[in-house]
């Protein structure tokens, strides 16, 4: 069962063929047999997901059930869950146990999912590799040694490897799609906005938007349901109806417009990424899509742009962390400051603190002008390529990232080189736009990223493309071999 | 743009981050390189640009009624505190 779609295990669990006992017994003997080799979770929570998933039963067998009732899932470490250990995947918050739920982790699991435990990050969300988490790296279900890809790489690796059959994840310049590309599997983010940021750890608050880490978009569909919509507890959730994606999912592709992004197919690409990008778009053209090349001239400043911006938001944000009311706290401090600065300097890694003082320099007296500011008006002229290629096109494709998974440690050594893993992907984000990466293939051996962005709240569009081509291929059904 | 060790100690104390010795250099280097690749924002022509205040066009922040909702549930959230004396949180002193 574990190789089975979320959409399968809902026939068979409303069939009675499999109880959500039985899934959930397997996924955490899955995962338990997992945890040295890929070190995908931060916490597993196994007692009470087999009470959860008893209770599932029961509804199941009285017939009134929610939509996901017995579906297990497991949720990034960066979401409130109510009496459970919340990490963000940081020192800081090793021994933080959420108060409350959630707006994410409440909706899932109304709608009956069932929690597994938490997956492993980057601390704060502050990563591409899944390196710098306080619990240690995650390792590519794909190849040991490499990455998986972060800020969601424990998400990503878990569902890779067919330990949970989906995960929440989050992503602020790329940290759904980039470790969905890396790991083979399917990720959405939605339009900011989408979904609620309520319970889900602040990293740039302008940029960060929660979403899903699956094996299909059909998955993503039926999830994204009951995650998105609006939320009175998140100032900048937005009050629009959620259309039925799953009912969207089979229309046809004649007449979608297509724009293939000229920025993307830049000399840093992989040219076996490029060429297996082109396989994907003559699938989609098959369907009926007509494809024609779009440009976003500003799109190349969109990493300094970013570089800006989620610092600033960082360094803001993660000033909550005093070692007063919650989090680490150091021992003997001599006087207030000491408290504070010794707290946060042991509490927090070498790139969360990296990225709290950039941001903290760029707002600074003298340099505010010269970098925010400007970062705010070069994010304004991006936005604005995007909604002039969309006059033209409805749906803007590329790669998601330039190259496939590196080695552990490849790129630790100068962080301007790990940024620039988000080269496609930052773009979405400061856009606010929704975007999704899907598996279309493999170079020496490891999967690629086939990127899908589209203009505020088409969610149902992308999905709509997405799974019509994963009815014509079978990447994403692709499994690594010790995981079968 | 290179940053020295004067300008990683001044972020280092608004940011109320305690640095050893070793990681300043370390940080002089790494922002040093951040500044740079951020320093090409300065190729764009933002002459008549307007900064961009919310990811999505036409949208503000929403405000709600200046109104109380939620319940006193402050045990429950001092539970993670990591010094308390009854219901206060225990700093240093700060006024002799």
């Amino acid at each position: 069962m574990h190789l089975e779609t979320i959409a399968g295990l809902l026939v068979a669990l409303r069939g009675r063929k499999v109880s959500s006992t039985e899934l959930v017994r397997a996924c955490l003997t899955r995962i338990e047999a997992a945890q040295p080799k890929l070190n995908a979770f931060i916490s597993v929570e196994a007692e009470q997901a087999l009470a959860a998933a008893a209770a599932a039963d029961r509804r199941l067998a009285a017939g009134d059930a929610p939509p996901l009732t017995g579906v297990p899932i497991a949720h990034k470490d960066i979401f409130c869950a109510a009496g459970s250990r919340t990490t963000c995947g940081s020192r800081m918050l090793a021994n933080f146990v959420s108060p409350y739920d959630a707006t994410v982790v409440e909706r899932l699991r109304a709608a009956g999912t069932v929690t597994l435990g938490k997956t492993n990050m980057d601390e704060f969300a502050m990563g591409s590799s899944n390196e710098t988490s306080w619990f240690g790296p995650v390792r590519n279900p794909w190849n040991p040694q490499c990455v998986p890809g972060g800020s969601s790489g424990g998400s990503a690796a878990a569902v890779a490897a067919r330990l949970t059959p989906a995960a929440t994840a989050t992503d602020t310049g790329g940290s759904i799609r980039q470790p969905a590309a890396l790991c083979g599997v399917t990720g959405i983010k939605p339009t900011y906005g989408r979904v609620s940021r309520y319970g889900m750890i602040a990293f740039a608050s302008s940029l960060d938007q929660g979403g899903l880490i699956t094996q299909s978009a059909q998955d993503a569909a039926l999830l994204l349901a009951a995650m998105a919509g609006f939320d009175p507890k998140d100032s900048t959730s937005v009050d629009r109806p959620v259309p039925d994606y799953v009912a969207g999912l089979e229309r046809p592709l004649a007449g979608v417009r297509i724009g293939l992004l000229k920025e993307f197919f830049d000399a840093g690409l992989d040219p076996a990424i490029a060429a297996l990008i082109q396989a994907a778009i003559a699938v989609l053209e098959r369907e009926g899509a007509s494809v024609s090349e779009v440009s976003l001239p500003n799109l190349p400043l969109s990493v300094p742009t970013y570089y800006v911006v989620a610092p600033a938001e960082c360094s803001s944000n993660l000033a909550r962390f005093d070692g007063v009311r919650f989090g680490h706290r150091c021992d003997n401090p001599r006087d207030l400051t000491d408290l504070y600065c010794r707290s946060r300097a042991e509490g927090f890694g070498a790139e969360v603190k990296r990225r709290i003082m950039t941001g903290t320099y760029v707002l600074s007296a003298g340099y505010y002008d010269a970098y925010y500011l400007k970062a705010q008006k070069v994010r304004q002229l991006i936005s604005q390529d995007f909604a002039r290629a969309f006059d033209a096109v409805d749906v803007i494709l590329g790669p998601t990232t330039p190259t496939v998974a590196f080695e552990l440690g490849a790129k630790t050594s100068d962080p301007v080189t790990m940024y620039l893993n988000d080269i496609y992907t930052i773009g979405a984000n400061l856009a606010g736009l929704p975007a999704l990466s899907l598996p279309c293939g493999f170079a020496t051996g490891l999967p690629v990223g086939l990127q899908l962005i589209g203009p505020h709240f088409s969610e149902e569009r992308l999905l709509n493309v997405a799974h019509r081509y994963q009815r014509e291929t079978d990447w994403h059904r692709r499994v690594p071999g010790e995981w079968r | 743009m290179s940053l020295g060790r004067r300008d990683i100690e001044n972020v280092a104390h608004l940011a109320r981050l305690a640095l050893s010795e070793s990681e300043v250099p370390v940080y002089a280097d790494s922002l040093s390189r951040i500044i740079e690749l951020v320093s090409q924002l300065e190729r764009a022509d933002t002459a008549s640009v307007e900064p961009m205040s919310h990811p999505l066009p036409g949208l503000t922040q929403r405000l709600r009624a200046d109104a109380v909702t939620e319940a006193d549930r402050h045990e429950l959230y001092q539970r993670n505190a990591p010094s308390l004396s009854g219901a206060l949180y225990l700093v240093p002193r700060v006024i002799e």
